[in-house]
């Protein structure tokens, strides 16, 4: 068996890379803003039957309990029949925007529940408002506990972005696995391109672990999350 | 007038009621001690003052404002109001400074040079000048429960509470603890007291309230309280605690 | 989308509900082989000679590593390009397979980690050898312990399996485009009707998981959740 890898397959890979990462970092963003809101609500937007709280549910149940796939093709496809035309590459953006913030939702919620009720009962007797509870004192600590599902949720949605290259993406917006799969299907190479590609998804995760991990390593608390080391 | 007036407080949970008509009142300067097996509502006295718990009737006044009124600023009042918990409930990631700095620049917006300064200083009256930087989780028990009434300190309240400020210590730190307590009081704090520490009781309170079962059983100076008590159940609780407790202070 | 669309397809349920049989029988194969593999990768990395404990460590680095649909094309593509003879269904179950088994390790190898070390002393005590000891103690409390981690492992391939599709598995994302060729405006009712099915089967495969818990409920062995 001898394997051929040319080094002309480079610099498309890398633009496939910036696709991904981009795809990756605009869909973690908005997802983790949309993600606090829906775990907020989940926590403090009226009880079990207030109309609010019943609707984040039902968002975050449908969008964890059903295949990313689905979502991407329901809107890739789906959207245009009822007259909203809408590309590849925002419809994998939209996608994965939306499924991430379900996720983030669900960790967003733990992290608020994991800090202890008297935070919130010592700010209110100070004479804070619950805004400015939940902003100066259960947020600041629920961002900090929120770090490593986090790390894990932006490493799944890389890979994940992988899936975008389900729909027909146009050459210029190819993310990095849809570059192997048309290289793959004009040379043939396929178990080359692809353990390629498997390479460089294995290295940016290998970068982005470490790199989460000496942010949280800057941003930890005594105390807070880990077990904290007294006097 | 008095300083606080807390009248006819009812309060349930469920089928329990809690408080069956509590009635009170506070002069400023004063420092009453509240005491009371478990159970019987000393916390949820405490909470309905300031209304981290609402009381489901009665009414109680800060001066001629009714905090009980729907239409009061809770958070303004609450401001005027200093609370120590049993466990401290110390910001867990702020430092000490940060701690007690918290409240003078979101409630009473005031610049943070001047919080800063205002912050050390409550940390320095309570001895802890040195651990400014420190988190919580780095601090003992005792050191907490300072910054905690550093913390209330800082907001110039009109009134502080205490629930149970030492029962979770070990007992070589409730001395400390304490010692700042019997400071406050004799600079003239006005305080409430939830605790069995009868030292304490003893060398600064004023009166002494016993609570059983939701209501007011008796109130009175603590040498009458102490020396003639006129209800015999009265007696007999002070002396279980006096036994369990010693009189450390 | 109207009211008739939604009448419109009722008549193409059974053909879905066939699909979905084939993602169900992914599934199956998918997390035995997950199983089995991923068992056998966390022994070796909590008891095995350090060497095989590195290999083991570099497999499960891997697979959880590179997306699954990569693995999928390397698996189907890669295979058939040194003229091994695979179906898709095949790569399927071993490409996604091969990856839940690293994420059963990792579940596998926490759940082994957490047992208490005096339950091994109290076990080679009696004279039981290493092997009977992890066999008779340490692994049935492990596989206990790892229930709540399955769960999740459960969902996240039960709707990977639709992946698939990607390599031309015949299972419920492709009975829905052949549907959608022929009647485009059904596009968005198809998608929804496979979510909702996704809904129902996750929602049963955990109901199921939850009465296994509680029937191999030992008191005194919970889980850290
Ligand atoms: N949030 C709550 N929900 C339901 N019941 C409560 C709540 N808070 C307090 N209780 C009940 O109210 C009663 C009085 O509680 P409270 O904490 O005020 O007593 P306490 O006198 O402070 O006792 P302790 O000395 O143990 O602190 C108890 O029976 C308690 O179980
Ligand atoms: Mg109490």
């Amino acid at each position: 068996m001898n394997l051929v890898f040319d080094p002309a397959w480079l610099p498309r890979l890398g633009q496939g890379v910036l696709l991904s990462v981009q795809l990756t970092a605009y869909c973690m963003g908005i997802g983790a803003v949309l993600g606090a809101v829906l775990g907020l609500v989940r926590v403090y937007g009226g009880g079990r039957w207030s109309p609010l709280y019943w609707a984040a549910s039902a968002y975050v149940h449908f969008f964890r309990g059903t295949p990313l796939l689905v979502q991407l093709l329901g809107i890739y496809l789906g959207l245009p029949t009822v007259g909203i035309l809408i590309g590849p590459f925002l419809a994998g953006l939209l996608a994965m925007t939306l499924n991430t913030a379900a996720y983030q939702a669900e960790y967003f919620r733990g992290a608020i529940q994991s800090v202890k009720s008297g935070q919130m009962m010592a700010a209110r007797a100070l004479g804070m408002s619950r805004g400015q509870a939940i902003g100066h004192v259960i947020m600041p600590q629920a961002l900090r506990l929120i770090i490593p599902p986090w790390s894990n949720e932006l490493i799944y949605m890389l890979k994940y972005s992988s899936i975008v290259s389900m729909t027909a993406l146009r050459p210029e917006t190819m993310d990095l696995f849809g570059v192997a799969r048309s290289i793959a299907s004009r040379n043939f190479r396929y178990f080359e391109v692809y353990i390629l590609v498997a390479l460089f998804y294995l290295a940016m995760v290998l970068i982005l672990t470490v790199a989460l991990r000496w942010v949280e390593r800057r941003v930890r608390i005594p105390g807070l999350g880990t077990p904290g080391r007294g006097i | 007038m008095a300083l606080l007036r807390v009248e006819n407080l009812h309060k349930r949970y469920g089928h329990e009621e809690v408080l069956k008509g509590v009635t009170l009142t506070q002069e400023a300067g004063e420092t009453k001690v509240v005491i009371g097996p478990s159970g019987t509502g000393k916390s949820t006295l405490l909470r309905c003052i300031n209304r981290l718990t609402e009381p489901d009737q009665g009414q109680v006044w800060l001066e001629d404002l009714e905090i009980t009124s729907r239409r009061s600023d809770i958070n303004q009042i609450r401001a005027k109001i200093g609370f120590v918990f049993q466990d401290f409930n110390l910001f867990t990631h702020l430092t000490a400074l940060d701690n007690v700095r918290l409240g003078l620049t979101k409630v009473r917006r005031m610049p943070r040079a001047a919080a800063t300064d205002r912050a050390m200083a409550e940390l320095d009256r309570v001895g802890l000048a040195a651990k400014a930087g420190a988190y919580p989780a780095q601090l003992s028990g005792g050191q907490q429960q300072r910054v905690s009434i550093a913390r209330a300190l800082a907001m110039d309240p009109k009134l502080i509470l205490f629930d149970e400020p030492t029962s979770a210590l070990d007992p070589e730190l409730i001395g400390e603890v304490l010692s700042v307590m019997i400071q406050l009081a004799r600079d003239g704090m006005t305080m409430i007291v939830v605790t069995h520490e009868m030292g304490f009781a003893r060398s600064v309170a004023d009166e002494i309230v016993f609570m059983e079962g939701g209501v007011v059983v008796e109130q009175g100076p603590p040498e009458q309280m102490f020396r003639s008590p006129q209800i015999p159940r009265t007696g007999e609780f002070l002396r279980k605690i006096s036994e369990l407790y010693g009189e450390s202070s | 989308m109207n009211l008739s669309a939604w009448t419109e397809i009722a008549p193409h349920i059974p053909v879905l509900l066939r699909g979905i049989l084939v993602n169900i029988e992914l599934l199956l194969g998918l997390i035995s082989l997950g199983l089995g593999v991923g068992v056998v990768t966390a022994l070796v990395e909590v008891y095995g000679p350090r060497p095989l404990g590195w290999a083991a460590g570099a497999y499960t680095w891997f697979f959880r590593g590179v997306p699954e649909i990569v693995l999928l094309f390397l698996f189907y593509f890669g295979l058939s390009q040194f003229g091994v003879p695979v179906s898709a269904f095949f790569a399927a179950v071993l490409a996604l397979g091969l990856r839940s088994s690293a994420y059963q390790a990792q579940i596998f190898r926490g759940a082994l980690q957490s047992i208490p070390h005096g339950q091994m002393m109290a076990a080679r005590a009696l004279g039981l050898g290493r092997v009977k000891a992890i066999a008779y103690v340490i692994l049935p409390q492990a596989l206990r312990l790892s229930l709540a981690g399955w769960s999740n492992e459960f969902s996240s391939v039960l709707k990977d399996t639709t992946l698939a599709w990607g390599i031309g598995v015949v299972e419920v994302m492709r009975q829905a485009s052949y549907i959608r060729a022929r009647n485009f405006t059904l596009t968005l009712p198809i998608y929804i009707t496979v979510a909702l099915m996704f809904l129902v089967l996750t929602y049963v495969g955990n109901v199921a998981i939850g009465l296994a818990e509680r029937r191999l409920r030992v008191p005194g062995l919970e889980g850290r959740r």
